[in-house]
């Protein structure tokens, strides 16, 4: 507040001046025309001059200098502010503090980015153009997820095919007699010394062991018994898959092996036939824990069979 | 003299030192300059008036910054924060030009 003093001895001087300064600036050319009013200047100083007496007696000797040699006097005094005095240091000591600030706000505004100096419409055509980028990309993330989740789910799906393929395969390799197994099972031994076995019994004693869940067949261990297994007379001997068999004929069968063991011992079977009058040989049923199947059976290609469309699928 | 050093110092100290201006003090550090420089300019008018007087400089330099800085910091407050610094730096900026006019004058003569 204290220096509403100093304002006031300044600001009267503002109103003439500023009128001064209005014209001459406008019309710069009229010189004659713009000193009239520096002449008036003297006359408008001393008043205020005696108004801002009380705190700087100074004024008084300017004011009336100014009408003869102003410029004199203002150089003067700009010379005389070379000399170092108290006010000297104090304005030294303002000044590097504004030039240090000043500075450093510079610096501060030149490591700004761009953007908070920009106008609000740019700033806003920024944003748009943010914004369309942002839901563009978006969508293309959205997108390329759906194709990657297609893309996985049907190499699920393929990967889930080849498996169940696969164990088909295994499935029916079995059944079809390409693939060697193992497992529990029997070992069926017939001797037939005086070789009276015919196809028939040989044909039975293989139902009666797939009546009892066998799984896989080999006889001899050289013929895997499959779907087209034949079974042809052959005195003395069997001829079986085309294959001559003589006596002792065994038969290797994977299964729940008492099941098979039943299958071969129960009156009236495989076993009576064999050890009865008709043909008056010896059999001998052992369950094993382990019975190994590698006689393979060669697939031929079919001929005339074709598989046809399934409904179901 | 002395107070061309000052400035040349201060120049120097703010490039060199570079401080780092705390954040909350960001918004009210151009306004300050200018303040600060609408009372330098003050000043040096009152001096070429005759009427300068340091203590009178010191207080109108300090008020001028603080009451600068106040209202922009009332101005944020109000949501007007914008406004109200571009109204202090057109007021600050008509203050210097008279300041120049008179300054001029009493160098010039014109």
């Amino acid at each position: 507040m204290s220096d509403e003093k100093p304002d006031k001895a300044a600001t009267p001087v503002d109103p003439p001046e500023p009128v001064e300064a209005a014209q001459p600036d406008a019309s710069q050319a009229e010189a004659p025309q713009v000193e009239p009013p520096q002449v008036e200047e003297p006359q408008a100083e001393p008043p205020q001059a005696e108004a801002a007496q009380p705190e700087a007696p100074q004024p008084e000797s300017p004011t009336p200098m100014p009408k003869q040699r102003t410029p004199n006097l203002a150089l003067r005094r700009l010379k005389a502010g070379f000399k170092p005095s108290r006010g000297q240091a104090i304005v030294a000591v303002v000044l590097a503090l504004v030039a240090c600030v000043a500075v450093v706000q510079v610096r501060v505004n030149r490591a700004d980015d761009g953007y908070q100096n920009a106008r609000r419409e740019d700033l806003i055509a920024i944003l748009d153009g943010l914004g369309q980028n942002t839901r563009r990309l978006e969508s293309e993330i959205t997108e390329l997820e759906e194709r990657k989740n297609s893309l996985s789910s049907s190499a699920d799906k393929a990967q889930t095919a080849r498996q169940q393929a696969e164990a088909q395969v295994r499935t029916l390799g079995i059944l079809a007699g390409t693939l060697p197994a193992q497992g529990p099972g029997v070992r069926i031994t017939l001797n037939d010394p005086e070789g009276k076995m015919t196809s028939g019994n040989l044909l039975d004693a293989i139902e009666e062991l797939r009546d009892a869940g066998a799984e896989a067949i080999q006889i001899n261990g050289s013929v895997r018994v499959v779907a087209s297994t034949d079974f042809v007379d052959a005195n003395p001997g069997i001829r079986v898959d085309g294959q001559k068999m003589t006596s002792p004929y065994v038969i290797e069968a994977i299964g729940e092996s008492h099941n098979l063991a039943e299958a071969a011992n129960f009156p009236g079977g495989l076993v009576s036939e064999v050890t009865g009058p008709q043909v008056g040989g010896t059999a001998e049923v052992n369950e094993l824990g382990t019975v190994s199947i590698t006689a393979l059976h060669a697939p031929e290609e079919h001929r005339y069979a074709r598989p046809a469309p399934s409904p179901t699928k | 003299m002395i107070a061309v050093l000052g400035l040349v110092i201060g120049v120097v100290i703010g490039l060199l030192v570079a401080p780092d201006v705390p954040e909350w003090a960001q918004p009210y550090l151009p306004i300050a300059v200018v303040a600060a420089l609408d009372a330098v300019f003050g000043a040096l008018r009152a001096f070429l008036d005759g009427i300068f007087d340091d203590k009178v400089f010191v207080v109108s330099f300090i008020s001028n910054v603080l009451i600068a800085a106040l209202i922009v910091y009332l101005g944020d407050q109000l949501g007007v924060g914008s406004q109200l610094s571009t109204g202090v730096v057109v007021v600050l900026g008509i203050r210097i030009f008279t300041n120049m006019a008179a300054i001029r004058r009493h160098i010039f003569r014109a």
